[in-house]
């Protein structure tokens, strides 16, 4: 069976943002030829691109897709293991070289993003174990002059009818000698042993030991360390510098302009950053030298109030809403975001006369090495990139300019050594391709008997994609896909609905985190339809129930997180719930917040989620997914914005852009409904649910509106 | 020259004494299992132990560490077998893994100092080290169980 037509299309309509990738073909072209993973292990039986046997029964399993924590690195040797019918004790990984083989096999790229890594390699992988399975039982047979077919294989072995063994190891040097199978038949699901079951991360002992290698870490022979001064503003020059301080510093090797600043290039981190710090810049600063985020909300309020570009149109809505026996308007606002990973960028190059060698930690392996062949002047097959441990990507580490990758290359041009370049998480945070700042204006209407007849969102914020390479996603759209995802495809059954979209020019890089448009579609939309529960006088689980009766897999969610939340159940005095659901990456989730506000400030006790992502794959890692998605969400909802003022961004380090701490972070559970639909994602499905649970469940506690993140309780209406 | 120890080796560096211990440790020695998040004392994920204190090493001048003990996460265990190593690997507790060194280190304090720490004594403890990834619900589930592997006799 074949799914992958079916999940083209779909992810198509869903998922624009990053199947951008599949123009990619036009920006890169020709076809590149560099060798699969190295093999390091002595391994012998190397049916595929993803697999290699050692004759020490060792079982590697090459990982196309970024380790980020979302459990890649386990998720993907399971799938193959459990065709392979391995050893799961045996079982090892290792990041995939660049290489066309590689490919995300929907995006036509290397990448790891739109939470599609499993569904992605679902049949890939398993392809991959079962055609290696089979060599090894030809392999066997052929040994015991045996019929394959009477032949078992279990655990890393290959028996036969009379239990007579030969291990994986034993048979790999024969089975390299065996043609792969034209065709495999794959277990039925009934049949998994590995696939649906909550086997421990395979990454976890190198990282609790010291041991894991993120880029940061990275050290080669003779590699020094550079810091880089940016520009305060964005689009920024060096007019002239200064180096004079600076040159004569301990351990400095070189300072010098980059396009991106004055790199200082030294022995240690250290020493790199005092030196930095220490050199006098003269900077032009360009437009952006006056830019102030109060400002630009205060012209995007001024521009929802004027029509704009069509996404969706049912029914009349303007006439419904002229009608409406009740109605209600709401502006919901959400600021930049920075993905703040907890590593800062890195990048360590060695570049040659011939050849560029990159370690990093990238989410965009594909477009990285273009960009990075472009600035060293190389081709593309001459430059190989190393794929670390990621400290986090949450989407920045797939960035369509690869700034932080080619601005290393130019370092290590200028350098003239090898080096990585390390940002400080001062430089990371200003770093830029913020979630884009976002205005929803929501306009709606409910009858004399309470049932919604009319939405109008409009939408004013930048577009992720224009400028990129992705730009031609929007052609013939007149606007970011991207933009109003999660609100287009609005499930609610309401008669008269529309939705527009205003996209805003603003000099500030924007691009994905971790939901891309869903982070603010999904807090606009489940707020919203919970002030129209309100001016229904229901209860907003129930109204929202009521709406989505054409929705099954929603309805599912959304009842098993009020039924485990104990939704109308009596709570301790001064706590309420909040409740909301939506559908993103291919999954749907649901949550219950219970909150409570103390002198103004907002305490979240606990989270309720429930998810639907389709047939899973491993239930633990889904579940930290959720646990984590639930937290990085409720982070930005109560701490984070940053603003800017003369051009300047007012946000340094996590003082002034907090991150949910041990002390605030509330209870949570998660529920995931049995499903044998096509899987979904999980690393973003989790996030969009939680600004609107908790500012619902604001309201119930204190009958005010939230509609402006993060919480302010003095803003609320 | 700077002399100290540094999880039960000696070591004699010529460094400026007011470089911070965290870049000492990862660029002269390359104990790079500390990390850098923050440089001012806000994210925890530096965390090593000076003679058996949690400090904070981005903001420790290596100074400091003069002739004192330094741990860091390479010396917890010689083989994985701290109960907390233990506990962190039940609960599944990493994510990305960037924080988790420093979130072992503030651990592995409050552990020895109050072998059955309650809800609040980890909250106390552990507020200083963030976790972008949000693991914080499974390393308060690991704590818990590393007080009671040692309580039961799981502790060497
Ligand atoms: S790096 Fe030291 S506390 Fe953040
Ligand atoms: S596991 Fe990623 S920051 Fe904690």
């Amino acid at each position: 069976m074949s799914t992958l037509q079916m999940e083209r299309r779909e992810f198509l309509r869903f998922s624009v943002a990053v199947s951008g990738g599949l123009l990619i073909g036009l920006y890169l072209p020709g076809a590149d030829r560099l060798a699969v993973a190295e093999d390091r292990s002595g391994s012998v039986f190397m049916p595929n691109a993803f697999l290699r046997i050692g004759t020490d029964e060792r079982v590697t399993v090459i990982v196309n897709h970024s380790e980020m924590g979302q459990g890649v690195y386990t998720a993907l040797p399971m799938l193959l293991a459990e065709e392979l019918d391995a050893d799961w004790n045996k079982v090892a990984y290792e990041s995939a070289p660049v290489d066309p083989k590689y490919n995300h096999p929907v995006f036509g790229m290397q990448i790891t993003g739109g939470s599609s890594s499993v569904w992605s390699a679902f049949e890939q992988y398993r392809n991959a174990g079962a055609a290696a399975r089979a060599m090894l039982i030809a392999a066997a047979a052929q040994r015991w002059n045996a019929d394959p077919a009477t032949l078992r294989a279990e655990s890393g072995v290959v028996l036969d009818g009379t239990n007579r063994k030969l291990s994986y190891g034993q048979l790999a040097e024969a089975a390299a000698k065996m043609t792969p199978p034209a065709k495999v038949t794959l277990k039925d699901a009934k049949a998994f042993k590995l696939i649906g079951t909550p086997v421990k991360r395979l990454d976890t002992p190198e990282k609790i030991n010291g041991k894991a290698v993120f880029g940061i870490d990275v050290k080669n022979p003779g590699m020094l360390t550079a810091v880089v001064a940016r520009a305060p503003v964005f689009g920024g020059k060096v007019k002239s510098f200064d180096d004079s301080q600076a040159r004569s510093m301990p351990g400095v090797r070189k300072i010098a302009a980059v396009p991106s600043g004055v790199a200082v290039v030294a022995d240690s981190f250290w020493q790199a950053k005092v030196a930095r710090d220490a050199v006098r810049i003269d900077w032009d600063e360009g437009e952006m030298h006056a830019f102030s985020t109060s400002q630009m909300m205060q012209q995007f309020r001024e521009q929802a109030k004027s029509p704009a570009k069509s996404v969706r149109r049912d029914g009349d809505p303007d006439a419904a809403l002229a009608q409406a026996a009740k109605k209600i308007e709401a502006v919901y606002e959400v600021p930049y975001l920075s993905h703040l990973m907890m590593e800062p960028l890195n990048c360590a190059v060695d570049l040659r006369a011939d050849s560029c060698e990159i370690w990093t930690g990238t989410q965009f392996q594909t477009v990285d090495r273009a960009a990075a062949a472009k600035a060293a002047g190389l081709p593309n097959e001459k430059v190989q990139i190393h794929t670390t441990f990621l400290g986090g990507g949450f989407g920045r580490r797939a960035t369509p300019q690869s700034d932080f990758v080619v601005e290393a290359v130019h370092v290590a041009k200028a350098a003239g050594v090898p080096v990585k370049v390390v940002w400080t998480r001062e430089d990371d945070m200003q770093g830029g391709w913020y979630r884009p700042a976002f205005l929803h204006a929501i306009v709606g209407s409910v009858d004399a008997s309470g049932n919604p007849v009319s939405w109008r969102s409009r939408l004013v914020g930048q577009s992720i994609m224009s400028g990129t390479m992705f730009e031609s996603m929007m052609k013939g759209k007149e606007y970011d896909p991207a933009s109003v995802e999660g609100v287009d495809d609005l499930p609610y059954e309401i008669p008269n609905l529309a939705v527009e979209s205003h996209q805003a020019e603003v000099g500030v890089p924007v691009q994905w985190w971790r939901s891309v448009g869903h982070s603010h579609t999904g807090f606009a939309t489940e707020c919203f339809i919970d002030e129209l529960a309100a001016l229904a006088h229901r209860d907003p689980y129930q109204f929202r129930r009521a709406l989505l009766t054409k929705h099954p897999r929603h309805l599912a969610v959304l009842d098993l997180a009020a039924q485990k939340a104990g939704w109308g159940k009596p709570l301790p005095k001064g706590r309420a719930r909040g409740i909301a659901v939506h559908f993103a990456f291919e999954s749907y989730n649901a949550q219950v917040a219970e909150v409570s506000v103390t002198d103004g400030k907002v305490r979240v006790h606990r989270i309720v989620s429930a998810v639907d992502c389709g047939h899973y794959v491993n239930p633990g890692i889904i579940a930290a997914q959720l646990e984590g998605g639930a937290i990085f969400a409720a982070s930005a909802a109560l701490f984070q914005e940053l603003t800017f003022e003369n051009g300047r961004l007012q946000q340094t380090n996590f003082h002034t852009f907090p991150v949910m701490r041990m002390n605030e972070c509330p209870e949570i559970e998660t529920h995931i409904v049995e499903s044998n639909e096509k899987s979904g994602g999980i690393g973003e499905p989790g996030v969009p649910c939680t600004a609107p649970a908790i500012a619902n469940a604001i309201f119930a506690a204190t009958g005010k509106r939230v509609r402006k993140l993060p919480i302010r309780m003095t803003e609320a209406v | 020259m700077i002399s100290f120890s540094v999880n039960r080796q000696g070591v004699n560096l010529d460094v400026d004494p007011s470089t911070p211990l965290l870049w000492v440790l990862r660029d002269n020695l390359g104990l790079t299992g500390t990390k850098y998040g923050c440089g001012m004392a806000q994210c925890g994920a530096c965390t090593v132990h000076l003679n058996g204190e949690a400090v904070r090493s981005c903001v420790a001048p290596v100074s400091r560490a003069a002739g004192k003990e330094v741990t860091t996460i390479e010396g917890l265990s010689p083989d994985m077998s701290h109960p907390l190593q233990r506990a962190w690997i039940a609960e599944d507790v990493p994510q990305c893994g960037y924080c988790q060194s420093g979130q072992l280190m503030s651990a592995a304090v409050l552990l020895r100092e109050n072998p059955r720490p309650s809800d609040d004594d980890i909250d106390q403890a552990m507020t200083g080290n963030i976790c972008r990834c949000g693991t914080y619900p499974r390393i308060r589930k690991a704590i818990h169980r590393a007080a009671g592997l040692m309580s039961t006799g799981g502790a060497k």
